[in-house]
């Protein structure tokens, strides 16, 4: 057996790429069923999320508890102009990720110099802050003008750019690409019914979830891609720096407050563009899909899969996300009892693997070694 | 990081005088304005601090003994509410409902052992393991402790809330230059006063609690110094939830309500009271916590309902970006 | 030549004074030792020059430029806080959104009425706000005031720690890459697009990176994590790190702290080597053989100030020294 696993790790890469490509490609195609399909669009939406967290906390090691903000600007971004502007939603992903930057960079400066414990707390009052302002709607500080001098802003903000409170917005446009004519052409076309694709006057649009599985792959696909390049450059390396010693990177010669705002404008624009890609695909978004317990999931993705490490981050997803949805299927009966063994799990993982169950390779070299010895010690 | 002297409008006696004169401009204009509504959100204000300050307590005092923050420690708090529910409704069913009010001490007493007793054991078994693996699993661990705490609560009471008895304390009510005083309130802040001065003296005159300040400073010296470092974290594992808890069955008093998700908004907001003040200053997280109240009383009645929680927030973020260690708090140089 | 001149340099912890006005000079090309009992003020020195905080008196320069200057001005103190940044940004923001709200009254027409044109304004006013901090920066040339330490090292200054403080968790290799930071200049476009410029300079830097541990005589443990090394050479490789910085002047906090005797003389050895690639070298010791075996001059700090200078031999005859450290004679 343990031949047969060390052959596979001999494996070039590269193989193990391509069949996983291949499964991905062909999995709507073979698995029809829709609340499949759904929860693999969720996990590229979690993976997308958590791939953006890992730049933060697990690179450049800042603890963000309020990353589901920056998902939420980059979702409420999306719903707004969409639906107020008809403005098309392809077109506001890089915009969702735009403002989800700006709001970043505003937001962290000032709190970049906290230490590990006071940034979380910071983070997390953000999070709230913003899921607050959400689901109260912008307009809700028309109190303000209650303040003397300040009258004008009731008006202004009576009729400012809503956020739907407590419901959120519906009617979230779907991401399309205009065709022209062609429209006309393929609008019978039944591989359109197979990818979950549909025609809308001359606009070809996403409309099931085959559709936006292949879009969702793509990105998830392009950002592992950018991710591993991030991770053996000199930003990266950078990053790594900050987070092993902040002041010995400083003497080293790396500017960190630099790095720190890059890391974290970095993160939220992802984290911005995989909500447009949410707000896009499920057409409705509230306030409470963006809580704390967003934030935490998120977290847990990255620590629990392995911080730092992309693969760790992906099977941190697998765990967080799929698995319950799992459970939920074959333990039906004790539903109920699903949170509370998810909770226990996080603990027995914490206390038994506190590197996270795919950790980076630097702790893996490091387990490796050590087991190693001990195997050595033993046959020697 | 570094050790500097601190500019002339970040010394505390700088904070001292503004904070003064603020307040002394607030309850002027406070009273000149609204009268008797200013004082009533006064009450309201410091008798939700107190809560609040109980419950900061708890968390300062873990911070400050291990550096962890205890996310699972609103839960504790919560379960001491749904515990004292549980023996007044026992009593109740024993037909002793006119007597509630001679049973109170005792419940106060036995809850706050349980609870003690589950502090110790989430101590044990979730984050004594991870002593030396970094800063992230224990937060983990505690999210995942949470999490388990809430839903066994649930599982165990149902998901709907659940009503504390009505006539524990007799309902009477004084007038305070026309803001309404009832006995309820006052209760609560005499008690939670009680509990709050009885830690401070315990912490700074006794053996034992010159030993918890002493391994919130440093462990290894501590240990150098005969002091048994892990006795003591249990030790402030049992005072910190007790505390909590004795504010959980306040709470659920004063309310009237309990449900399973209190622990979260009360926890959350608990911390902010402690960083408020200076995490791991207990001083510090009992003015936090009554600052913290007076704030959202205002908030409440003046501003916004639906915005308290963002301008809590709001206030926690300045306090941090402006002064770090918090009102109290001091500043810790790190040697290079 | 000077390369490294303090004047007057004065550093107050609260009550305590930890350097008092201490003056002296590095000369280019020299092995400079700082000596003096425990809590002379030697590391402050250090920290001082590489920007870790700023003295309270006194200035220092580096190739004739001034790289540390403070300020008794409590206004300037304010200038260059975040404090100050943070309020200048606020108040434009709201300076931007009340003059948007303003202009909304007077006109009706479309854009200028709507929402985007307050978020638009609030944007470009915090903009501003944000130029008008860097035009203070500027203006009170807060470099010279608060040097960050990474442009310290950036001048050509590169240190070790009293503490050993390695990136741990990095290979040994790469933490001898971090040092070649400050020389090279890719960033988030070509990390991601890996441009041929970017490869080029990948390329170099572990190559650079690969000289300076052969150097060092690390080349065998490249792989290794820098915790799992044994404590000499990790003190190899935190002065690996420094010098892949390509610094002018190479400060050395204790380097043989902890060392053995072999690993000593292998220190002294190599100490004199960097000195030998025209790297000038300031270090603090406590082993009297390295100090006095390898320094071309010593200077001697007790209770921040300095008392006594020249060459080793001096330094050691010297009875204000033998005081320090021994006490006072008596007969």
């Amino acid at each position: 057996m343990r031949d047969f696993l060390s052959g596979l790790k001999r494996v070039n890469a590269r193989w193990w790429y391509l069949v996983i490509a291949v499964l991905a490609i062909l999995y709507p195609l073979v698995i029809k069923s829709d609340r499949w399909l759904q929860v693999a669009n969720f996990f590229f939406i979690y993976a997308l999320l958590g791939l953006s967290l890992n730049i933060i906390l697990g690179y450049a090691g800042l603890f963000q508890l309020g990353h589901a903000a920056f998902y939420a600007i980059g979702a409420y971004t999306t719903a707004i102009l969409s639906t107020k502007f008809h403005i098309p939603v392809l077109l506001l992903l890089p915009i969702s990720g735009l403002v989800a930057m700006i709001l970043a960079i505003l937001l962290s400066r000032p709190i970049l110099h906290l230490r590990g414990d006071y940034l979380c707390i910071v983070t997390i009052g953000f999070g709230e802050i913003v899921r607050i302002a959400l689901r109260n709607d912008v307009k809700s500080l028309v109190f303000l003008g209650k303040i003397p001098g300040l009258g004008f802003l009731t008006d202004a903000l009576s009729d400012a750019v809503f956020t739907g409170g407590p419901n959120g917005i519906f009617g979230i446009s779907r991401p399309g690409i205009p065709i022209g004519s062609l429209a006309e052409r393929i609008k019978d076309l039944p591989i359109l019914e197979t990818l979950g694709l549909a025609i809308k006057g001359q606009t070809l649009i996403l409309r099931g979830h085959t559709a936006y599985f292949y879009l969702f792959l793509a990105f998830v696909a392009f950002t592992i891609f950018a991710m591993q390049r991030l991770e053996n450059s000199r930003l990266g390396r950078a990053w790594m720096c900050v987070r092993e010693d902040e002041l010995a990177a400083e003497a080293m010669g790396i500017d960190t407050v630099q790095a720190k705002l890059l890391a974290f404008a970095i993160g939220a624009a992802w984290a911005g563009v995989a909500g447009n890609l949410y707000a896009g695909w499920v057409t409705v978004i509230a306030p409470e899909t963006f809580s704390f317990w967003e934030s935490c999931i998120m977290f847990c993705i990255v620590v629990l899969g392995g911080t730092g490490s992309i693969p760790g981050v992906l099977v941190g997803t697998v765990g967080m996300v799929v698995l319950p949805e799992l459970l939920r299927t074959w333990l039906a009966n004790i539903q109920q009892w699903r949170m509370l063994v998810f909770g226990l799990a996080m603990v027995v993982m914490m206390v038994f693997r506190p590197e996270g169950f795919w950790p980076s390779r630097r702790f893996r070299y490091e387990l490796e070694t050590a087991r190693e010895e001990v195997a050595g010690a033993q046959a020697g | 990081m570094e050790a500097k002297l601190r500019p002339w409008y970040q010394q505390s006696w700088f904070y001292a005088l503004v904070s003064l004169l603020l307040a002394a401009v607030l309850v002027l204009t406070g009273y000149q304005l609204s009268g008797p509504v200013f004082l009533q959100q006064v009450v309201n204000g410091l008798t939700i601090g107190s809560f609040y300050a109980l419950i900061a307590l708890g968390y300062t005092m873990v911070y400050g003994v291990l550096k962890l923050i205890n996310f699972a420690h609103g839960d504790l708090f919560m379960s001491g509410a749904y515990l004292g529910f549980t023996f007044l409704g026992m009593l109740i069913g024993a037909g002793l409902s006119s007597q509630l009010l001679l049973y109170l001490l005792p419940i106060f007493l036995i809850v706050m052992i349980i609870v003690a007793v589950a502090g110790v054991t989430l101590e044990r078994t979730a984050y004594r393991p991870l002593r030396r693996a970094g800063r992230l699993a224990p937060v983990v661990s505690a999210l995942g402790a949470s999490i388990f705490l809430q839903n066994a609560v649930m599982l165990i009471y149902g998901a709907r809330y659940q009503s504390y008895p009505k006539e524990v304390l007799p309902d009477v009510r004084w007038s305070l230059a026309g803001a309404r005083l009832t006995l309820m309130q006052v209760a609560m802040l005499v008690t939670a006063f009680l509990l709050m001065a009885a830690l401070y003296l315990f912490i700074q005159y006794t053996r034992v609690g010159t030993a918890i300040r002493a391994v919130a400073l440093d462990h290894d010296t501590s240990r150098l110094m005969g002091i048994n470092v892990n006795q003591i974290i249990r030790l402030v594992f049992i005072i910190g939830p007790a505390l909590g808890s004795a504010g959980g069955i306040m709470v659920g008093l004063y309310y009237g309500r309990i449900y399973f998700t209190l622990g979260w908004g009360y926890g959350l907001k608990a911390f902010t009271a402690a960083i408020l003040g200076g995490i791991g200053n207990i001083p510090g997280a009992m003015v936090g916590g009554l600052l913290l109240g007076l704030i959202e009383a205002f908030a409440t009645g003046f501003v916004s309902d639906a915005w308290k929680n963002a301008i809590a927030f709001l206030i926690l973020i300045l306090i941090l970006i402006f002064r770090p260690t918090g009102l109290l708090g001091e500043r810790v140089a790190e040697k290079l | 030549m000077i390369l490294l001149e303090a004047k007057a340099l004065t550093k107050n912890f609260g009550g305590l004074t930890a350097v008092d006005n201490f003056d002296f000079q590095v000369h280019k090309g020299e092995i400079l030792g700082m000596i003096g009992p425990n809590g002379a003020g030697k590391t402050t020195v250090f920290n001082m020059i590489t920007g870790v905080y700023p003295p309270n008196h006194g200035e220092i320069s580096f190739n004739s430029q001034k790289i540390v200057r403070p300020s008794d001005s409590r206004w300037e103190a304010f200038l260059a806080s975040t404090v100050f940044d943070t309020v200048v940004i606020c108040l434009s923001a709201l300076i931007g959104l009340i003059l948007a709200l303003v202009i909304r009254r007077a006109t009706t027409a479309g854009f200028l009425a709507s929402v985007s044109f307050l978020a638009l304004m609030v944007l470009l006013s915090l903009v501003a706000g944000w130029g008008i901090t860097r035009l203070v920066r500027r203006l009170i040339k807060l470099t010279v005031l608060r040097p960050r330490p990474h442009q310290i090292a950036e001048k050509g200054i590169a240190r070790t720690f009293q503490t050993i403080r390695l990136f741990r968790n990095l290979t040994v290799l790469e933490n001898v890459m971090a040092g070649r930071h400050c020389r090279t200049r890719a960033g988030l476009w070509g990390a991601i697009v890996r441009t041929k410029n970017q490869q080029n300079e990948e390329q170099e830097i572990v190559q650079d990176a690969e000289r300076h541990l052969d150097f060092m005589g690390l080349t065998e443990m490249k792989d290794e994590l820098a915790k799992n090394l044994p404590y000499g050479l990790q003190r190899r490789l935190e002065i690996a790190r420094a010098l892949a910085t390509d610094p002018t002047l190479l400060i050395l906090d204790e380097p043989a702290a902890g060392l053995n005797e072999q690993e000593t003389t292998e220190l002294m050895a190599l100490s004199s080597q960097i000195r030998d690639t025209g790297i000038t070298v300031f270090l603090i010791e406590h082993d009297m053989k390295v100090v006095m075996g390898i320094s071309d001059r010593v200077v001697v700090l007790d209770n921040g100030a300095k008392i006594a200078e020249g060459t080793p031999a001096e330094v050691q005859a010297n009875p204000r020294v033998i005081e320090a450290y021994l006490g006072e004679e008596e007969w």
